[in-house]
């Protein structure tokens, strides 16, 4: 991160996204946080939780889009991955050391071991006289030696922050799926338990993948490959994350959401990661990693394993194929160069047919729903035309198979998850008409109020 | 980086392997266990500068082997009119990459063990090496505070 870029150090949440808000070009920052934060009622949080990530989508658009990477939920979030910055950190001023002008060419042990004596940084900031030619080279060289004041932003892009931030979301969304009434504090636990995991499950994601990050253009700039952060620390900061992360969800919520964030985390780093370099199976099982935050929301919520939560981790699982798929039609390059086992690369029929076939799937889910309690049938109904469109997509993608029908697929998929979760929010069937069938136990109905529909 | 600094520099991308170097810095009283550590970090950087620079020199070699052939058999040449590289679009090269990747895999396989090793073994020394200084640097601190 560089000098230009200084997080504002109090909230130190806050500090990122505005960092990374800004980083992203937006203007309406005061507006969006004070939303963000100010939380009136579950479908507030859940409205302004989409409304951030469809600003960021559209803002993404505009940036270099072209590649992602799966990182825990591999799908939600390629486009905000790892803000583009790539031209602007190169050329920002850094804050190392300059060059000293007396160095030439050194020798790596001697002339170092010969001058010990003199204090490293102090001196050579005071001198900054370019050697001619060589000079744009020299000034490339980093001191590895890391920073207080880049810590937050390392930390920020290490754990892969704003996909951290839609992981969080997806789970959020299942927990305001939950046919019980909203409870803040849970909620709260909830989310920071796996916004925890989320970050821990990325920092080991991003220590394992170093020398192949480097050679894809998308990737190349993360902390570890810049050399910002050494793999010590990342895997102390991550142990330090999905310890207390995991403790909280299993302590502050209930065991069943904690163990399935902990698992989580060792499907993403322990299967998923080394899975991409050995079969195509990865998809698959990235597709599950991407499924499972919402089960975790709504096993938050309710305690238990219901119909429910599997149907928004299938939602969700299905989703990732037609996103996933799309996105890495365009990458086949550096997937082929990077050794990355990928359906686009090894097997472009099965790629195309899985996500048609997903995108299918969706229409089929959405149509569960209600027979599960979970949202009135006006659901099915209005979700209809965007499910009917992105299987629009997939299929001209799927006959195509070209960058633009991609593109198209795989924005429309950016779009297509936030729209149709805050559509089942909205038709979510009201508890109260569930209290009146008998089906829950005896709850207040004020709580009831809460989340009664408009 | 200047002679008198004390802590590693990294450098920009190399050019063929994309790997950034790093210059690791020696200091005088260097125990056995830092050595091995340090040790063992140039030696996975090597190891790595090699695999990455032929792997990526031989992709670059065969994509320019395969475009050709391709485009001779279209009766093409490399250049058109304008003077232009010709080349093939992202179907054809798909081609390729599938033909590379599956070329390449047990390379990758191997390449992979070697890497995900000698990264553990890195981080593990790297964290006894904080241990111990750690642990002198409390040593030395209590020595202070009863002196």
């Amino acid at each position: 991160m560089s000098a230009a870029r200084r997080c504002r150090p109090p909230r130190a949440l806050a500090g990122l996204f505005v960092w990374h808000l800004r980083n992203t070009g937006i203007r309406q920052i005061p507006y969006r946080f004070v939303h963000l934060y100010h939380i009136a009622n579950g479908r507030l949080i859940t409205f302004q939780y989409f409304n951030f990530l469809k600003r960021m989508y559209v803002t993404q658009y505009n940036k270099d889009l072209s590649q992602r990477a799966k990182p825990k939920s591999d799908s939600i979030v390629s486009p905000f991955y790892e803000l583009q910055q790539l031209d602007q950190e190169k050329k920002d001023v850094h804050k190392i050391s300059p060059v000293s002008p007396v160095h030439q060419s050194w020798s790596e042990t001697s002339n170092r071991n010969e001058l010990r004596e003199m204090k490293s940084a102090a001196e050579t900031e005071d001198s900054v006289i370019p050697v001619g030619a060589e000079s744009k080279e020299d000034r490339q060289w980093k001191e590895m030696k890391l920073r207080l004041d880049d810590l937050p932003g390392i930390l920020a892009r290490l754990s892969k922050i704003k996909l951290t931030a839609l992981v969080v979301s997806t789970a959020s969304a299942g927990f305001a799926m939950a046919p019980v009434p909203f409870e803040f504090t849970c909620f709260l636990l909830a989310s920071l338990g796996t916004g925890l995991a989320s970050c821990a499950a990325n920092s080991i994601n991003q220590f394992f993948e170093v020398p192949f990050d480097s050679n894809m253009n998308r990737t190349k700039n993360r902390p570890l490959v810049r050399g910002q952060i050494s793999p010590l620390l990342a895997v102390c900061f991550a142990a330090s994350c999905g310890v207390p992360g995991i403790a909280l969800l299993t302590l502050g919520v209930n065991p069943l959401t904690g163990a399935l964030g902990a698992f989580n985390i060792f499907l993403y780093t322990c299967c998923y990661t080394p899975l991409k370099r050995m079969s195509i199976a990865n998809t698959w099982v990235g597709a599950v990693v991407g499924a499972i935050p919402p089960i975790m929301g709504w096993t938050a919520a309710t305690g238990s394993l219901d119909a429910g939560a599997l149907l928004l981790g299938g939602i969700l699982y299905s989703w990732q194929f037609p996103h996933f798929n799309a996105l890495s039609w365009g990458l086949r390059e550096d997937y082929s160069r990077g050794g990355y086992c990928m359906m686009s690369v090894t097997h472009p029929e099965l790629c195309k047919r899985v996500a048609l076939r997903h995108c299918l799937a969706l229409i089929g889910l959405s149509t569960v729903a209600p027979v599960l309690d979970i949202t009135t049938w006006t659901f099915p109904v209005i979700s209809l035309p965007i499910n009917l469109y992105i299987s629009y997509l997939g299929f001209r993608f799927y006959r195509e198979a070209d960058r633009s029908s991609s593109r198209k697929l795989f924005f429309c998929s950016l779009w297509h998850l936030p729209m149709l979760l805050l559509v089942m929010f909205t038709c979510k069937k009201s508890v109260v008409e569930k209290e009146d069938k008998g089906d829950l136990p005896g709850k207040s109905c004020e709580r009831a109020m809460e989340i009664r529909l408009p | 980086p200047p002679a008198h600094s004390h802590s590693d520099w990294i450098g920009p991308p190399d050019k063929h392997s994309n790997l950034r170097p790093v210059i690791f810095y020696v200091p005088p009283e260097e125990s056995a266990l830092e050595r091995r550590l340090r040790e063992a970090r140039q030696e996975a950087q090597a190891s790595n500068q090699r695999f990455w620079a032929q792997h990526n020199r031989a992709f670059r070699q065969e994509k320019e082997e395969f475009i050709y052939s391709r485009l001779k058999a279209k009766g093409l040449e490399m250049r058109d009119e304008s003077g232009q590289k010709a080349t093939l679009n992202a179907e054809e090269m798909a081609d390729f990459y599938k033909d590379f990747l599956s070329k390449n895999f047990k390379k990758h396989l191997q390449y992979n063990r070697d890497w995900y090793k000698r990264n553990f073994r890195i981080t593990f020394l790297m964290g006894q090496v904080a241990l111990v200084r750690a642990l002198r640097w409390l040593r030395r601190r209590k020595k202070n505070v009863e002196q």
